[in-house]
C-alpha cells in the first residue's frame, strides 16, 4: 500500500509563493480530511461501485459545498482560488468525490444563488451547504449531449403551475438528489431553469449502472412524466442557454483545478515507487526512460498549476472568460489523463492493482474528459474564440 | 472559565531535517509548518469543552512565542475555533526563555493547556516552568480533562495505569496523546472567520539566555539491508552477535 500520509505535492516552480496563508490553510484542511476520510476507503468503494453517502455530511462540515457563496446563504464567502484548491484536494482523493462536490457547488448552488429568488436562496442554499440536501443538474438528454440547445424537455404554463415533460440522462447525483436544477424549454422555445423536487408526482430518477468510470459517484436519469412544478420553482434570472452555460463555466473552472490533484497523486505515488523499486541493480528512477516520464509529468503539472493560478486571479477579478476556462479544462484534463497512464506504466504490473491509485484515476478521468464539454468540443470553443468562426455546426 | 492553549509552531512531521553548514542551526528553507501535534489535540479538547459544558467555558485563547511567519499557525488555531491569539514577537530560544515570555501573557486564565513536548526539539519543559513562574499548580501527563461544577477533573497516565485527580483553578494541564481523539480540521467558514479574530502581538521581556545550542547531529544513515537465505542460519546468528551486537 502507498502511504497516504507521505504524500508530497510537487511544486517545482514555487507556485506556493503565489498563494496566501489562508489558501494554504484551506489546502491543508481538505488534504487532511481526504487522508482521513477518503483515501483509506476509496479503492474499495470504487471497486464495489458505491458512493459513500456518509461523506456528504462531512463534506458539508468542512465547508466543501459552496465555498464562494456568501456566508448569509450558508457558504464561506471565499475566493475562487480557494474553491479551486478545494477541488484539487478532493480530486486527489477521487474524481467521483470531486464531481459530487462540483455539481453541488457550481451546478446547483451557483444557479440558485445567481438566478434564484430571495425565497429560493433562503430555502435551498443553507441546506445544500451543510449537505442536508443534495442537488443535481439536468441538462444532457439521451439524444442531446454536446448540443444541449436542441433539447426536447419542455414545460407548459398551466395557469397556477407548470407541466414538465421529458428526460435527462447522465446526471450526477440523480437518485440521491432532493432538488434537481432542470433546464427545459418553455412554450416560446426559451431555455429556463426549474427546481424539481424529490417526491413530485411523475418525477423519477433511476440510477445508471455498469460504469467503468466514476464508480464511486452516482449517475442516473431524470424522468418527467407530467410533473406539476409550482410556479415559485422557476429560476427567474436565467433565460436561454447562457444560464446553464454560466454554471458550466463555474464547474469547468473547478475541474481545471481538480484534475491537477489526480495528476499529483499519480506522480507522487509513482515517484516514491520508482525510487525504491530496483531492476538491473538500481532504482528504476535512475533509468533515462523512466526519468523522461517523470520530467515530462512535472513539466505538465507545473504548466497546469500556473494556468489555473492565473485563471483563478482572473476569475477573482471577474475577468475569466468562458473560452479561457474552456482552454484550462481541456488542457488540464488531458494532462492528468496522460500522466495517469504514464505513471501507471512506471509501476509495471503493480500499477494495475488497487494498491495504487493510477488505474482508478485513469478510469475516472475518461468521464472528466467527456463531461462538462468533451475534449473535442472545447477545442472548437477555442477555435471559435480565436478565429471568430464557429465550427460546431 | 477562560482557557488558554499554548501553540507551538513546528516543522511538518514528514519534513526532511537539514542543518546549516556548521550544524549550529536548523535550516528552515522549504519547511511546511504545523501546530505541534500535542497542542493541536489540546486545542481540540478545549473546543470540545467549550461546546459541551453549556457555557462553562467563556473563551479560548491561543498563544505562542515566534516571529511573524508563525502567525499562519496561530491563524489555523483561530480557524479551528479559538477566539483570540497572542504572539510574543521573539525568536524561540531555550525553554526558560520561552516560559518567561509566555508568563507575561498567560495571567488571568483558569486553565492552561500545554503539550507534553514539542515534536521538534522534544524539550518537554515549558509547561512545568511556566506553571512555576505563574505560581499555579500543574498536572503532567494528562490524558483526559473534564469540567464539572467549576472544578477540573483530570486523568493522568502513570506507569501501568492511570490516576484521577481533581484540581482547583487556576491550573496547568500538560497533556499527552489521548486528550482528544483526532485533531480538528478547520472548516472553510472557520478559516474565513479567523480573518477578523484578534491576534495581539506583544514585545518580549528581557530574559537571560541560560542555554545555547552548540551543534546538532543527525542519526547515522541507515546501513544497507543484509539478507540471509533460509540455509544461512549460522551466518545470521554470527552477524547478530558480532556485527549488530544485539544478542
Ligand atoms: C459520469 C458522467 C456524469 C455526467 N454528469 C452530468 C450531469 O450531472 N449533468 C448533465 O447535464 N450532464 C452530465 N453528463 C453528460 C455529459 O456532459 C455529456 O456526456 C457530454 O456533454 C457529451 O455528450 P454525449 O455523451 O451525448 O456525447 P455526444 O455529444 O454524442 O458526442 C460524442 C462524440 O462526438 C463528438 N462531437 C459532438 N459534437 C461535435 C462537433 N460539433 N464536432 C466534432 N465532434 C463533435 C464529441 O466530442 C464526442 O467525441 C455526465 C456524463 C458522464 C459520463
Amino acid at each position: 500500500m502507498t502511504s497516504i500520509n507521505k504524500f508530497t505535492a510537487p511544486d517545482h516552480y514555487l507556485v506556493d509563493d503565489l498563494l496566501t496563508e489562508e489558501h494554504k490553510i484551506v489546502r491543508a484542511a481538505v488534504r487532511e480530511w481526504v487522508n482521513r476520510s477518503v483515501k483509506p476507503f476509496i479503492e474499495d468503494n470504487f471497486e464495489k461501485a458505491i458512493f459513500p453517502k456518509t461523506l456528504i455530511k462531512e463534506l458539508g462540515e468542512i465547508g466543501a459545498f459552496g465555498p464562494f457563496i456568501p456566508v448569509e446563504f450558508g457558504g464561506a464567502g471565499m475566493d475562487y482560488i480557494s474553491y479551486g484548491i478545494i477541488m484539487q484536494e478532493l480530486e486527489r482523493g477521487d474524481s467521483g468525490l470531486r464531481s459530487m462536490a462540483s455539481v453541488q457547488t457550481s451546478l446547483v448552488m451557483y444557479p440558485i444563488f445567481s438566478f434564484g429568488t430571495e425565497e429560493q436562496k433562503r430555502r435551498f442554499l443553507p441546506k445544500l451547504a451543510t449537505g442536508e440536501m443534495v442537488g443535481c443538474f439536468g441538462l444532457t438528454e439521451p439524444n442531446h449531449g454536446s448540443d444541449p440547445g436542441s433539447m426536447i424537455t419542455r414545460f407548459k404554463d398551466m395557469g397556477d403551475h407548470y407541466l414538465l415533460n421529458g428526460a435527462k440522462m447522465w446526471i450526477t447525483n440523480s437518485s440521491i438528489a432532493n432538488v434537481a436544477v432542470v433546464w427545459a424549454k418553455d412554450e416560446n422555445d426559451v431555455i429556463r431553469g426549474l427546481l424539481v423536487e424529490k417526491g413530485m408526482q411523475g418525477f423519477t430518477a433511476p440510477e445508471t449502472h455498469g460504469k467503468w468510470s466514476l464508480r464511486a459517484s452516482i449517475t442516473g436519469e431524470l424522468v418527467f412524466d407530467n410533473v406539476k412544478v409550482p410556479k415559485e420553482n422557476l429560476l427567474p434570472g436565467a433565460k436561454g442557454l447562457r444560464g446553464p452555460l454560466s454554471c458550466l463555466s463555474s464547474a469547468r473552472y473547478g475541474i481545471a483545478w481538480g484534475v491537477i490533484g489526480a495528476a499529483m497523486d499519480c506522480y507522487d505515488a509513482a515517484m516514491r515507487y520508482a525510487l525504491e523499486r530496483k531492476q538491473f541493480g538500481k532504482p528504476i528512477a535512475a533509468f533515462q526512460l523512466q526519468q523522461k516520464k517523470f520530467a515530462e509529468a512535472i513539466t505538465e503539472i507545473t504548466k497546469a498549476q500556473l494556468l489555473v493560478w492565473r485563471l483563478g486571479v482572473l476569475r477573482n477579478e471577474g475577468r475569466a472568460t468562458p473560452a479561457q476556462i474552456s482552454m484550462a479544462k481541456r488542457n488540464n484534463v488531458e494532462m492528468a489523463l496522460h500522466i495517469a497512464r504514464e505513471m501507471r506504466q512506471v509501476l509495471g504490473a503493480m500499477g494495475i492493482t488497487s494498491d495504487f491509485p493510477m488505474m482508478r484515476h485513469m478510469m475516472n478521468l475518461e468521464s472528466v474528459i467527456t463531461y462538462e464539454g468533451t475534449h473535442d468540443v472545447h477545442l472548437l470553443i477555442t477555435g471559435h474564440e480565436i478565429t471568430g468562426l464557429q465550427a460546431y455546426k | 472559565m477562560k482557557l488558554l492553549v499554548l501553540i507551538g509552531n513546528v516543522p511538518d512531521t514528514t519534513t526532511k531535517i537539514k542543518f546549516n553548514a556548521d550544524r549550529t542551526a536548523f535550516d528552515a528553507s522549504g519547511v511546511q509548518w504545523i501546530i505541534n501535534p500535542w497542542d493541536e489535540l489540546a486545542l481540540t479538547r478545549a473546543m470540545e469543552l467549550k461546546e459541551t459544558t453549556g457555557g462553562a467555558v467563556e473563551t479560548i485563547t491561543v498563544a505562542n512565542v515566534g516571529r511573524q511567519e508563525t502567525e499562519a499557525t496561530l491563524r489555523k488555531a483561530l480557524a479551528i475555533g479559538a477566539d483570540k491569539a497572542i504572539r510574543v514577537d521573539a525568536d524561540v530560544r531555550d525553554a526558560f526563555y520561552v516560559a518567561n515570555q509566555l508568563a507575561q501573557v498567560c495571567k488571568g486564565y483558569d486553565l492552561i493547556f500545554a503539550g507534553i513536548e514539542a515534536s521538534d526539539y522534544n524539550g518537554a519543559a515549558v509547561g512545568g516552568m511556566l506553571a512555576e513562574l505563574l505560581g499555579i499548580q500543574s498536572v503532567s501527563a494528562v490524558s483526559s480533562v473534564q469540567i464539572e461544577g467549576g472544578k477540573l477533573h483530570l486523568i493522568r497516565e502513570i506507569d501501568g495505569g492511570s490516576q484521577s485527580v481533581s484540581v482547583a483553578t487556576p491550573a496547568m494541564a500538560i497533556v499527552q496523546k489521548g486528550i482528544a481523539k483526532e485533531p480538528r480540521i478547520p472548516a472553510m467558514r472557520g478559516i474565513m472567520m479567523a480573518r477578523s479574530k484578534p491576534l495581539e502581538v506583544v514585545q518580549p521581556v528581557d530574559t537571560e539566555i541560560r542555554v545555547s545550542f552548540e551543534s546538532f547531529e543527525l542519526p547515522p544513515a541507515k546501513a544497507a539491508c543484509k539478507k540471509f537465505s533460509e540455509e544461512q542460519g549460522k551466518e545470521l546468528m554470527h552477524a547478530l552477535r558480532e556485527e549488530a551486537k544485539v544478542l
